[in-house]
Order: C-alpha cells, then sequence, then structure tokens
C-alpha cells in the first residue's frame, strides 16, 4: 500500500525583510485512498506545504522529512516527484502562451508513463475526459490556461487529474471560485478518480461545502505552519461554525 | 532638436548623398557599425548570383536592368549602407506572381564572403495570390534592397529566412508598397549570423491596403540581430498589424526591434497595433525594443502598441515540472511555444517544420 508520510515538516522562504519560517513542524501520513481534508486560516501555510510538496524550488526546508512509499521525495526533481505518482491542482494555476492544451496534456501522458499514449485511443481518451467535466473541445486547441477564467483554470486542473492517473493528489482550493454546478462536477472528477485509481487526496479548502461531495475520511485544522487539531468530517462542521477563534486564542 | 516625421527622413539611391556614417545616427546607433565599414562604404561586387529553385505555376524568376520602370517602385534607401547597394547592383533579382501563384522558394547558398551588392523585387499583379520564401543561407557579407510591390487585390505573403552561416554579415531594407484593397503578410524570420539587419518598411498607399508584418529571430552569444519596421498609413481606411518575437541566449546577444507607425494626415480610418515580445534566456544578453506610433490625424479606428521583454518564467517552468516534464523538455516547450506563433503564420508547412527544427536547434545549442 502506498503511503505519504510527512514528518516534523520545517520550512522557510527568503524575504525582502529575511527568512521567513512559514511551516513549524507538520506531520501528516495519507494513505492510499484516504482523503484528508486541510483547513485554516489564510496565511497559515496550507499552499506552502502543497508547494513543498510538489518541490517549488522557491520554499526551503529546513528540517523534517517526506517520504512516499519509503523514498525520499525531498531529494527528488519537480518533475521525479510527479512521475513517482504526486500531482498538485494549483490554486493559481500558471499560463503558457503558444502551448497548446493538446500538446501539453500529450507530453505531459507521455513523461508520466514514459511512453507516447496510443495515437488511436488517445485522442477518444481526452474528449471524454473534457466531455466529462464539461469542458467545451475547442479547450484543446486553446494554449494552456490562457484566457481560462478561474474555473475553467480549475477544471483544466481535475481534468489533468483524471488523464494522468496519479496516486497522491494534492487539491489547493480547487473549490475556490467555482459556481454551485462547476463544483459538482469538478468533485465528481475528483470521486472517478478516487475510486478507479485509490487516489489518495490532500483537500485544503476553506469552505465544507465541497465536503458534501468528496467525504473526507479527516479533517486537519492547520493554524500557524502546524496541524493544530486533527479529526473526523465532524470537525469541519464545527469550524463552519465557531472559526479559528479557539485556536488563535490558545495560540496567543 | 524638433522630431522629424518619419516620412520626411532623407532617401537617395547615390551612396555619395549620404554622409558618413558615425554610429550615432538615429538608425544605426544600436548597430555595431565598426564591423560593417566594406558593406557601408566599400566596395561592392553587384553582379547576379547562384539562386536555386524549382518551377511554380503562376511565379516567374528573371534579371532586370538596373534601368527597368520597377527598380524603385516600392521605395529607396535611407541609409548609406542600402544606397551603397543600390548604387552598385548591376542586375535586380524579380519574381513575377499572376493569378493564383504556386509557392516559390528562392534559395540562395553561395554568396560567399566577399562584400556584395544585391535587388531583389517581388511583384504580384492585379488580384494576384502567392507565397514566396527568400531562403538564404550559407556564408555571406552583403548589403541589398528588398522591394514588393503589390498591385490592386494582390494578396501575398513573402518570408524573408535569414539563416546564415555564424559568420554572415547581412544589410536589408526591404520596402513594400500596397496597393488598392491589396494585403501584404511579411515574416522576417532571422535566425544565422554574425550581424543580421533586416529594415522592412510597408507603405500602405492606398485605399484599404493592408500590411501584417511579422518577425521570429534567436540571438546567441555576440550575434547582432535587428529589425526597424517602419508602416507608413498613407492613405484611409487602411490596416496594419505588426508583431515580433524573440529569444536572446549567451553573453552578447543582442537583439534591436524598433517599430515606427505612422498614421498620415489622409490616414483616416486606420487600424493598427504593433508589438514586440523578447523572451530573455540567459545573463549578458541586450534586447533594445523601440515602439514609436505618430498620428496625424485624429480621424482613426484603432492605434496601440506594447513592448516588453521578460525572463524566462520559472512559474511557467515549474507547472511543466509538476505535470512530470523533464525540465529540459520543459524549457524547450516554453521557448519554442513563445516563439511558433510567429513560424505559424508562414503558412508553408514544410518550411515551419524546418524552422521548429532550427529553433530547437538553438535551444539545444543554448545548453
Ligand atoms: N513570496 C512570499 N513573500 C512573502 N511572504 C510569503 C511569500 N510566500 C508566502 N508568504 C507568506 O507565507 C505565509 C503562508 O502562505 P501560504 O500561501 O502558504 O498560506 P495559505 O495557508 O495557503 O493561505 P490562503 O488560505 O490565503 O491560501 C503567508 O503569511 C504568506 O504571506
Ligand atoms: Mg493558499
Amino acid at each position: 500500500m502506498s503511503t505519504l508520510e510527512i514528518r516534523d515538516l520545517k520550512v522557510s522562504i527568503e524575504t525582502d525583510q529575511g527568512t521567513k519560517h512559514i511551516l513549524k513542524g507538520v506531520d501528516l501520513t495519507i494513505n492510499e485512498g484516504e482523503i484528508h481534508a486541510v483547513m485554516g486560516p489564510n496565511g497559515s501555510g496550507k499552499s506552502t506545504l502543497a508547494y513543498t510538496i510538489a518541490g517549488h524550488p522557491r520554499y526551503n526546508v529546513e528540517g523534517g522529512s517526506i517520504t512516499f512509499d519509503g523514498q525520499d521525495v525531498l531529494e527528488m526533481s519537480v518533475d521525479e516527484r510527479a512521475r513517482a505518482g504526486l500531482f498538485l491542482a494549483m490554486q493559481y494555476p500558471v499560463e503558457i502562451p503558444g502551448v497548446t492544451v493538446t500538446n501539453f496534456l500529450r507530453t505531459a501522458k507521455t513523461a508520466i508513463d514514459g511512453e507516447e499514449p496510443s495515437i488511436r485511443h488517445w485522442g477518444a481518451t481526452v474528449k471524454d475526459a473534457m466531455g466529462k467535466l464539461r469542458m467545451d473541445p475547442s479547450f484543446a486547441a486553446r494554449n494552456v490556461n490562457e484566457g481560462f477564467s478561474g474555473g475553467e483554470k480549475k477544471r483544466h486542473e481535475i481534468l489533468q487529474l483524471e488523464l494522468l492517473k496519479p496516486k497522491f493528489a494534492v487539491l489547493d482550493e480547487t473549490d475556490s471560485g467555482l459556481d454551485v454546478d462547476a463544483l459538482k462536477i469538478v468533485s465528481e472528477g475528483v470521486n472517478r478518480a478516487h475510486e478507479e485509481t485509490g487516489l489518495g487526496v490532500l483537500l485544503i479548502t476553506h469552505y465544507t461545502r465541497i465536503l458534501r461531495y468528496i467525504k473526507p475520511d479527516f479533517v486537519h485544522v492547520f493554524v500557524d505552519g502546524k496541524v493544530a487539531e486533527e479529526g473526523g468530517p465532524e470537525l469541519a462542521e464545527r469550524l463552519e461554525d465557531e472559526g479559528y477563534d479557539r485556536y488563535l486564542v490558545a495560540q496567543a | 532638436m524638433p522630431v522629424q516625421t518619419r516620412s520626411e527622413r532623407f532617401t537617395s539611391t547615390a551612396h555619395a548623398d549620404f554622409p558618413e556614417v558615425t554610429g550615432r545616427e538615429v538608425n544605426w546607433k544600436y548597430t555595431p557599425v565598426a564591423k560593417l565599414g566594406d558593406l557601408i562604404d566599400g566596395e561592392l561586387d553587384g553582379s547576379p548570383y547562384e539562386i536555386a529553385y524549382a518551377d511554380a505555376a503562376g511565379a516567374t524568376v528573371e534579371w532586370l536592368d538596373r534601368t527597368h520602370a520597377l527598380v524603385g517602385a516600392a521605395g529607396i534607401p535611407e541609409d548609406r549602407a542600402a544606397a551603397n547597394a543600390w548604387t552598385n547592383f548591376e542586375k535586380a533579382l524579380h519574381i513575377r506572381l499572376e493569378g493564383d501563384a504556386e509557392t516559390l522558394t528562392v534559395v540562395r547558398s553561395t554568396l560567399g564572403g566577399s562584400a556584395r551588392a544585391a535587388h531583389t523585387i517581388v511583384s504580384a499583379a492585379k488580384g494576384a495570390t502567392g507565397l514566396v520564401v527568400l531562403d538564404s543561407q550559407g556564408d555571406a557579407k552583403l548589403t541589398e534592397n528588398v522591394e514588393i510591390v503589390l498591385e490592386d487585390d494582390a494578396n501575398v505573403t513573402v518570408v524573408s529566412v535569414q539563416q546564415w552561416d555564424d559568420s554572415a554579415l547581412h544589410l536589408a531594407s526591404q520596402y513594400a508598397r500596397i496597393g488598392h484593397g491589396a494585403s501584404l503578410r511579411h515574416i522576417v524570420v532571422s535566425l544565422g549570423g554574425d550581424v543580421v539587419r533586416v529594415n522592412p518598411s510597408a507603405h500602405l498607399a492606398e485605399e484599404g491596403a493592408e500590411a501584417e508584418l511579422y518577425g521570429v529571430y534567436f540571438a546567441d552569444a555576440g550575434q547582432h540581430l535587428e529589425q526597424q519596421v517602419y508602416v507608413n498609413h498613407d492613405a484611409p481606411h487602411t490596416r496594419s498589424r505588426v508583431t515580433y518575437k524573440g529569444a536572446l541566449n549567451g553573453e552578447g546577444a543582442h537583439t534591436v526591434w524598433i517599430g515606427d507607425v505612422l498614421i498620415g494626415r489622409d490616414a483616416t480610418g486606420t487600424d493598427t497595433y504593433e508589438q514586440n515580445r523578447n523572451l530573455v534566456l540567459s545573463d549578458g544578453t541586450r534586447a533594445d525594443s523601440i515602439p514609436n506610433l505618430e498620428i496625424e490625424t485624429g480621424d482613426i479606428e484603432g492605434a496601440g502598441h506594447a513592448s516588453a521583454t521578460g525572463r524566462f518564467d520559472d512559474e511557467q517552468l515549474f507547472y511543466l515540472q509538476a505535470r512530470g516534464i523533464p525540465e529540459d523538455e520543459a524549457r524547450r516547450l516554453v521557448v519554442l511555444g513563445f516563439l511558433s506563433e510567429v513560424v505559424q503564420k508562414i503558412g508553408e508547412p514544410v518550411l515551419e517544420a524546418r524552422l521548429h527544427e532550427a529553433l530547437e536547434d538553438e535551444l539545444a545549442a543554448a545548453r
């Protein structure tokens, strides 16, 4: 069974004002097939955790470890992590002028699988996946994320999730900016991937609404660069009612 | 000093009419003139040279005498090097398009390293369509004039490919005169050569004339690639689009883009937009990018310009790598994606594929 294990992770970034310590000892274990929700106030370090797992060069790991099936993730380059089966659906997907979605998807699929997808089936697979996410076929010929609306960018992230078939996915506020219908469509995409491939999910969100569609096994409250509390789905409901005051007060 | 209207810049076909080049002139100040003395002032071989082409229906190729009426029909030199070429060329290479002509590619690859002058004319009959590729390879030390004459309603693409050897020196002035309702698509591709300066101008001389001017260039270490673009809106309801994109990589890679657009008093209803974008891939490069828009009538449709020179975007690289694509390939995708917007405008699959490959080679060499 696949396991992503984060131990006492400490991360900083360099800013104009000097070194800023963001993650202050994060512990988190996600097994294959499990869905973990992470909730926490703005600026508490959720995206930092997501980017650090993916290997963004801006984040410096000061201590701790990330292991994936016993492999040292921190030793891997960004693309090696993706090929090992880690996926990050970004809070702010990047526009890439001149690179079409079709070309991008085929290149990524080839890189992940180590071989070109079958010419005969790939086109139909992409078309089918786009259809399920209610993406117009014209997106295939457009440049990656260029001029996409916020919601279209998020659908495009989940399209990649479904096509690249990772073992673990970090979804960083994939629900933000989605209308009611899109939220449902995107959630269904995540659930399909979860059912079909036993995807493990780390779902970062501010809202319980998405948790009605994607049922978490565990909820973690993230405050000031650490996990402050852990529980089941009921914890999310409580957060929605009470907010984060309790943790912030405790911290002060 | 009063700003001079672009259309009033001094022009002449005679070398002696221009003062000596100091390197401070508005049209020489970015150019490494010290390397170009032989072309600006030296003796030039102006005899016809070897060309290669495959016959294309609707297109004829011939050498004309200097006295032919077409010589000077599109424009005359604005600088001393172009005038030196004009003074010294013996015959003009003329490409004539009639009806719906097939694609014609004229290759010159054996010019050699001694200083030369050349004169080329592409003319299109009323209503003619076609695509002409002027394909330059091998070694060269060349100063030349290229005239493009489109009669009414002609619709023509001219592609000028500079894929010279590393040591080549090349100065070109290209002048297009675009007739009533005619439309020119002009594409400058500069990849190889030590100093390559191609200055295209488009004279939208009659009502409804259109010009789309594209350029793509990739400058390596020590290479100087320059283009001074000039669009003269000189009649009502004329339209122009200028898009030049370049990449720079390596110590001393230098690119220059100057985009002058003049909307004259008679050019009511003009619609124009020009842009230059440069992608900087390493330290030690320099990209000069200077758009100028001069408007002499208030009654226009639209006029805009943009210029941006930016570093390679690490966020784009991260995004692609996060999808499993190795760094090398991610870099290649981003740069090719950026430049291929222009290559795709050519509309000639074989040439497009060749240029894609050439760009890939430039990138591979860049590492
Ligand atoms: N480049 C940067 N320069 C300065 N501070 C930064 C930078 N990147 C992140 N930070 C800071 O690090 C902290 C954590 O940011 P992060 O994006 O991880 O928060 P988050 O929990 O994802 O917030 P949100 O819920 O708003 O998305 C914030 O205080 C943020 O301002
Ligand atoms: Mg965030």
